[in-house]
């Protein structure tokens, strides 16, 4: 992994080897080698595609983690797009099972997930690298319920195409019961959740709002004011 | 209120469910004075399409009157509105280049999964037409919800009556979407397979685009008379074998342009046909192109394929080889119906298009399930069914009696 030279979240990947104990250490490799992996400097990696490393077919995932990426383009400019991310209190209007995120100083913030079977699981991040306009980097702190750490990445679209979010995510969730709940929660099909997680936001960005199909059917089980699944 | 739902293979009912309700700002909610059936609700009447779930409101062609709307919808109550099949945002990369029907935000993130394994990319949303299409309740009903209002509904100015502007929703667009596909050139013949809604309004816009001569192609006699008076030549394929006929029609050169109206489900006893719905019934494959290879191999040298006609699977047995070889142009897809609206409906104003000649009956929302059995097994006589709420139920009029009626 030597060599690389910019944008690829070297940053992470040292934060991440310090601060993460044993738990999640296969995933946490895997999340180094895919955010290093496209590094444009010289390499003994014998890959020649220049496509994000994600998109790799022999994505290393560890058993205990897994490893997400997902490119959208969303209609705005780049300094925008970035400023609506980097506000995390507003990642409940977008993201499915994120219930509040509350700030605890400029850094840190405490995120409150919803479980399965109506219970909740808390989590602390950290913003581990921070170039405005061009991505934010987190990790949870140690003593999270959930280990996870992240990037999303933010570049200019072909010229009138606004901006290209690029998110990268890794998860590891915790021991015990709880843990066995959140990693059904998460490992089912975190990258379905990624996906519409970003799907949602880009929606919100472009039109304003959150698209929903809520109408009336005549299926007794559903509200004309939810959405139909 | 009431509304007709889907539950199953030719399985259609009149349901009393609840009202629709205004969920976000760009919404409005209109109440419907008019909703056709179309073609393409045959295709989920027949259970071609997948996930369609049971207790569905259909209905894609649809308008009425405004009576509530949302904090940020442009629109106000009581005016009166024609609502594109289509649902789009109008900011998103697509909208901004007026390919409407693809708009990449229209399709929640629920439902968007499905058609981007499938396709490759998610589809937009549409009314009444499956969870592929987003899963948003249809207009054959009293009362529609509608996204994104101030991008969508067709204002209609008043003195237009519901039957001239109605098909501003789908058909006509969609009619004039085929012959532009055709990118129509001065002497060109213009073949156009199947005289449904769609086929006859390709046939009035091709000629309204310059189209030299258009020859339509079908096996119904009612529907091939309506071509007629559109001022196509007409070939029944019962009578001719179609691609030898239009050859001989042409000098030898074929038509410059072909339209496939029909789409997934062809009718005709040819071998591929046969084939094909075997395989779509035992779902070894899900679409009959049968047309569409007639298509191809009739078309000309260097010619342009239109696809306005609806697919949804695979096919087989696709002679790409005739299409390569010939160096054919394919132009396709759904409706960027928010593209023409406004245009047609000048046209409408100005007498240029004719848009009632194809209606065959009106009944009220509770006879829809007979109308739905009709349109299906009854294609030479019913050739477009409007269905209207405040309607009488067994009020039915066919074209036939308003007509004694006006004279
Ligand atoms: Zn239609
Ligand atoms: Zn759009």
């Amino acid at each position: 992994m030597a060599g690389a030279k910019s944008g690829s979240g070297n940053d992470l990947t040292t934060g991440q080897r310090v601060a993460i104990g044993a738990g999640a250490a296969a995933a946490v490799a895997g999340a180094a080698l895919l955010f290093t992996r496209k590094s444009g400097g010289p390499s003994d990696d014998k890959r020649i595609s220049d496509a994000p490393s994600w998109t790799l077919r022999d994505t290393p995932t560890g058993d205990k983690g897994a490893l997400i990426g997902r490119s959208v383009t969303i209609n705005l400019p780049r300094r925008e797009v970035y400023d609506r991310w980097r506000d995390f209190t507003r990642f409940p209007d977008f993201m499915d099972n994120v219930r509040s995120v509350e700030k605890l100083g400029d850094r840190r913030s405490r995120w409150t997930i919803e479980a399965p079977a109506g219970k909740t699981v808390e989590l602390v991040t950290e913003i581990i690298h921070d170039v405005p306009g061009e991505r934010i980097a987190w990790k949870s702190v140690e003593g999270s319920e959930i280990i996870t750490a992240g990037q999303a990445m933010f570049s200019d679209a072909p010229p009138g195409r606004g901006t290209v979010v690029q998110l990268v995510m890794t998860y590891a969730p915790p021991a015990g019961a709880i843990g066995k709940l959140v990693a059904k929660l998460f490992q089912r099909e975190p990258a379905i959740q990624a996906r519409r997680d970003l799907r949602r936001f880009k929606q919100l960005l472009e039109t304003g709002e959150v698209t929903v199909n809520a109408s009336p059917s005549a299926r007794k089980s559903e509200s004309p004011t939810e959405a139909r699944i | 209120m009431r509304a007709v739902t889907w539950h199953g293979r030719h399985d259609v009912r009149v349901d009393s469910v609840p009202d629709p309700e205004i969920v976000n700002p760009r919404d409005c909610i209109i109440k419907i004075t008019s909703t056709a059936i179309c073609g393409s609700d045959l295709h989920l009447y027949d259970g071609y399409i997948p996930g369609m779930r049971a207790g569905d409101i259909l209905g894609h062609e649809n308008m009425g009157e405004v009576v509530e709307v949302g904090a940020k919808s442009t629109l106000k109550k009581g005016q009166r509105v024609v609502i594109p099949f289509t649902i789009s945002c109008g900011s998103c990369f697509f909208c901004s280049k007026q390919q409407f029907s693809a708009c990449d935000n229209s399709n929640p993130a629920e439902t968007a999964d499905p058609s981007e394994i499938a396709y490759g990319h998610s589809m937009g949303g549409a009314f009444g037409y499956a969870h592929l299409t987003g899963g948003y309740a249809g207009g054959q009903a009293e009362y529609l919800r509608v996204p994104y209002s101030d991008v969508g509904p067709i204002v209609i100015p008043d003195g237009l009556e519901d039957d001239k502007v109605l098909f501003l929703s789908d058909i006509l667009p969609t009619g004039w979407q085929a012959a532009v596909n055709c990118d129509i050139e001065p002497g060109d013949t213009v073949a156009v397979w199947g005289c449904g809604p769609v086929g006859l309004f390709a046939i009035q816009s091709a000629f309204v685009l310059g189209a030299h001569r258009v020859i339509a192609i079908d096996h119904f006699p009612r529907r091939l008379q309506l071509a007629k008076s559109m001022g196509a030549e007409i070939l029944n394929y019962e009578e001719v074998d179609v691609r030898d006929a239009l050859n001989e029609m042409t000098g030898g050169i074929g038509p410059d342009a072909c339209i496939d109206a029909v789409g997934m489900e062809s009718h005709g006893m040819s071998v591929d046909n046969i084939a094909d719905t075997i395989k779509a019934h035992t779902y070894l494959g899900t679409d009959r192109p049968h047309a569409l290879r007639q298509v191809i191999l009739a078309c000309r040298k260097g010619g342009r394929v239109s696809i306005p006609g609806v697919y949804g699977g695979m096919a087989d047995k696709f002679p790409i080889g005739a299409l390569m070889e010939k160096g054919l142009t394919v132009k396709s897809g759904q409706t960027h119906v928010q593209k023409f609206g406004r245009k047609l409906l000048e046209m409408i104003g100005e007498g240029k298009l004719d848009t009632t000649f194809l209606i065959s009956h009106r009944s009220s929302l509770e006879d829809a399930p007979d109308m739905y059995r009709h349109w299906h097994d009854e294609q030479n006589d019913y050739t477009k069914i409007v269905l209207k709420p405040d309607m009488a139920k067994g009020d039915i009029k066919t074209t036939k009696e308003l007509a004694d009626v006006d004279a």
